[in-house]
């Protein structure tokens, strides 16, 4: 799970890292409330689930209230377009109205999982302020790394050891020392998935701020976590992932026009795969699971098929828990109560299979059914071609 | 021959009384596994479905000596009941359990280091021997004994490359499904090594799929250990980047963990590489008539 820099930052402040003196605002007039506040040089910046704002206008310096409140309109409500968003920009809700800080140096600093040695990993660099993949391929010499069991924690030697690669000295070293073991310890008590601040900064005036955060959280560990849960900005999913979380489906929308509804997360990869193969696009991914009710089968086919890209739609079970039978009961009480006309492909293998083609041919509905996986992916890109 | 599992393994289930528990560890029986019963903490000395049920593994372990453990207890208390297991000295243990947070995880690995217990998963299927003995979910009946190893992190996919296979006849001597987590006790280099050891396996299948970068390290593997035919599937060819594709695991961050990449360091380590996920069958029975 994601959420805003100003949410991100209030954690933060929580656990002791110091980040700058700000509000949120929504409204124009709120900002400039927040500007005659903090009474310095603000910065407004746009409250997205996306990095690279300010490249695409999302973050404006303003020297005044007045200021600060034409900036704030300019950005409230614009679609703000960037590497990470969809093509179609994400609508600018809220800003961050925020001291400017003076910088004299530019770090970063993060916390994250190592895969391979399945364990925590600290990364600090003095190469602040772009993003630390980059870094990592140009210049992999300037990334320290301390890797940190959660059972032991990362202990004080770490902690100076990646102040120290930061080009810390002096009383900056040890509030280096100390921020990065918040840092740590945030991480571990709120189960993030990335702990990010990038850049760190060391100020004119010899403080070190985290000037922008990003925190991420484990959806795995979400149930032990209602205040981050409280956190979740509905605004920021696509309205279709939004509908589908709330039935257990996983759903990813994508851009292609055949729909796929598919049981289990590599099968439905893969059948993605096999439509991109076969000529044709795949219009989402959609996993529902390995025991889905007659239910959420409805409301799976419900969401894919409300995809107004969709032409064609291909399902592409395996049955092994989930009964054969019980998919079709379940996709044709879908298609009879939603009223659905698209030509939908089925391939199913695995229990009660031959009941569940018998219920699928006598129900008098637009199936075709297909033996293979190849066979369905080649029939429902022809179909989804056709109805284009 | 198989391995990790065959006629020899007695299985304890960890939830055995729990919706999932109780439907696998039946059909796991039905297939001719030794299944010595369960444990929920509580319900100590009934029985369930015919198994007999202890409050704690050490219990279990005292009264029938079960030498693997199968957990399908919820995502909340399931890395504690790895290290359960572990702690009562059960020497391999199979967490089929999807869903446990991350840092739970890390803490049961760190706990099972230093001792000498295997654990597979978790977010998997499980494994089977087929013929000799199954310790998961997977649909018993699609398989056939024979002498392909398949290694794989995927679930469903596993099922549908095995129907493949038994549907030309070529039959499968393990199946074992590592899991779909960022965490995971058993990598494929640890099974790979299994399989080049395991003479009745001549062939061997991996599925792997985007994120991390386990398949790279079996590349490697595979160059410098690996003398038997491998071929190799990676799915979510099309996954778009920052995405989490179902698996927990299943993510190309930082334009890392792609398939292109997968591929490529597959391919240069001599694996015959398929493309479409339909022709996986037909591709390890060309490769066994070579």
């Amino acid at each position: 799970m994601k959420i805003h820099e100003y949410q991100a930052k209030a954690i933060l402040r929580e656990f002791g890292v110091a980040v700058p003196n700000g509000e949120v605002a929504e409204t124009p007039s709120q900002a400039r409330a927040v500007a005659q506040k903090l009474g310095s040089r603000v910065v407004i910046k746009a409250q997205v689930h996306a990095g690279g704002r300010g490249k695409a206008g999302g973050i404006k310096l303003a020297a005044n209230p007045d200021e600060a409140e034409a900036a704030a309109r300019a950005i409230l409500g614009m679609r703000l377009k960037t590497p990470q968003t969809p093509p179609e920009g994400i609508e600018v809700r809220k800003v961050l109205v925020e001291e400017a800080s003076p910088i004299s140096q530019e770090l970063y600093l993060s916390v994250t999982l190592d895969r391979v040695r399945s364990t925590l990993v600290v990364m600090a660099s003095e190469a602040g302020g772009m993003e630390i993949e980059e870094v990592a391929r140009v210049s992999p010499h300037k990334i320290l790394r301390e890797w940190a069991d959660p059972a032991l924690g990362l202990q004080p030697f770490q902690a100076r050891n990646l102040a120290f690669a930061l080009g810390l000295t002096g009383d900056l070293h040890k509030a280096g020392v100390t921020l990065t073991q918040n840092l740590f310890r945030c991480y571990l008590a709120r189960d993030c998935s990335l702990a990010e601040i990038n850049p760190l900064v060391v100020t004119q005036d010899g403080r070190l701020l985290a000037l922008d955060a990003k925190l991420n959280f484990d959806d795995n560990a979400l149930f032990r976590q209602p205040a981050i849960v409280a956190m979740r900005d509905e605004h920021e999913e696509t309205p279709l992932e939004l509908d589908a979380s709330r039935y257990g489906l996983n759903y990813v929308k994508l851009d292609g026009n055949v729909g796929c509804m598919v049981n289990g997360a590599g099968l439905a990869m893969a059948t993605m795969d096999i439509v991109k193969l076969s000529g044709g696009e795949p219009a989402n991914f959609l996993d529902v699971g390995g025991g889905a009710s007659a239910e959420q089968i409805e409301n799976a086919f419900r969401i894919l098929s409300s995809d107004r890209n969709v032409r064609a739609v291909l399902i592409n079970v395996f049955g092994g828990i989930l009964r054969c039978d019980r998919l079709a009961e379940g996709v044709i009480a879908a298609v009879k109560k939603l009223g659905v006309t698209l030509p939908v492909v089925i391939r199913m293998e695995g229990t009660n299979v031959e009941l569940g083609r018998r219920m699928l041919a006598e129900s008098g509905l637009n199936f075709s059914s297909a033996e293979s996986m190849g066979e369905a992916a080649e029939k429902a890109v022809a179909l989804a071609r056709a109805g284009r | 021959m198989s391995v990790l599992i065959d006629k020899a393994t007695r299985v304890l289930v960890q939830g055995i009384t729990g919706r999932e528990g109780s439907f696998h560890a039946q059909r796991c029986r039905e297939y001719g596994t030794q299944v010595v019963g369960g444990v929920t903490p509580g319900k100590g000395g009934t029985t369930h479905e015919g198994f007999p049920v202890w409050n704690t593994v050490a219990d279990a372990v005292q009264a029938e000596g079960p030498n693997c453990a199968l957990i399908f207890v919820p995502p909340v208390a399931a890395a504690d009941a790895v290290m359960e297991a572990t702690a009562a000295a059960i020497p391999f243990i199979v967490c089929v359990t999807e869903g446990i947070p991350t840092v739970d995880m890390m803490r049961a690995k760190a706990f099972l280091k230093d001792r000498s217990c295997r654990l597979i998963g978790p977010n998997c299927p499980g494994l089977i021997s087929p013929g000799k003995a199954k310790v998961g979910i997977m649909p018993g009946h699609i398989h056939r004994e024979g002498h392909v190893g398949l290694v794989s992190r995927s679930g469903t996919l596993t099922y549908e490359v095995v129907h493949q296979l038994t549907q030309r006849g070529i039959g499968q001597s393990t199946c074992v499904g590592i899991g779909g987590d960022p965490i995971i006790g058993t990598s494929f280099v640890d099974v790979l090594r299994l399989f080049q050891a395991d003479p009745d396996t001549r062939l061997i299948v991996l599925i792997g799929e985007i994120g991390g970068t386990a398949e790279e390290e079996a590349a490697e593997h595979i160059t410098r250990h690996i003398t038997k035919p491998v071929v190799g599937f990676i799915c979510g060819q099309t996954a778009p980047p920052g995405r989490r594709m179902g698996h927990a695991g299943a993510i190309i961050a930082g334009g890392k963990g792609t398939a292109a990449e997968k591929m490529a360091a597959l391919g240069a380590a001599g694996v015959t590489l398929v493309k479409s996920p339909a022709e996986i069958g037909s591709t390890v029975a060309r490769v066994l008539q070579r």
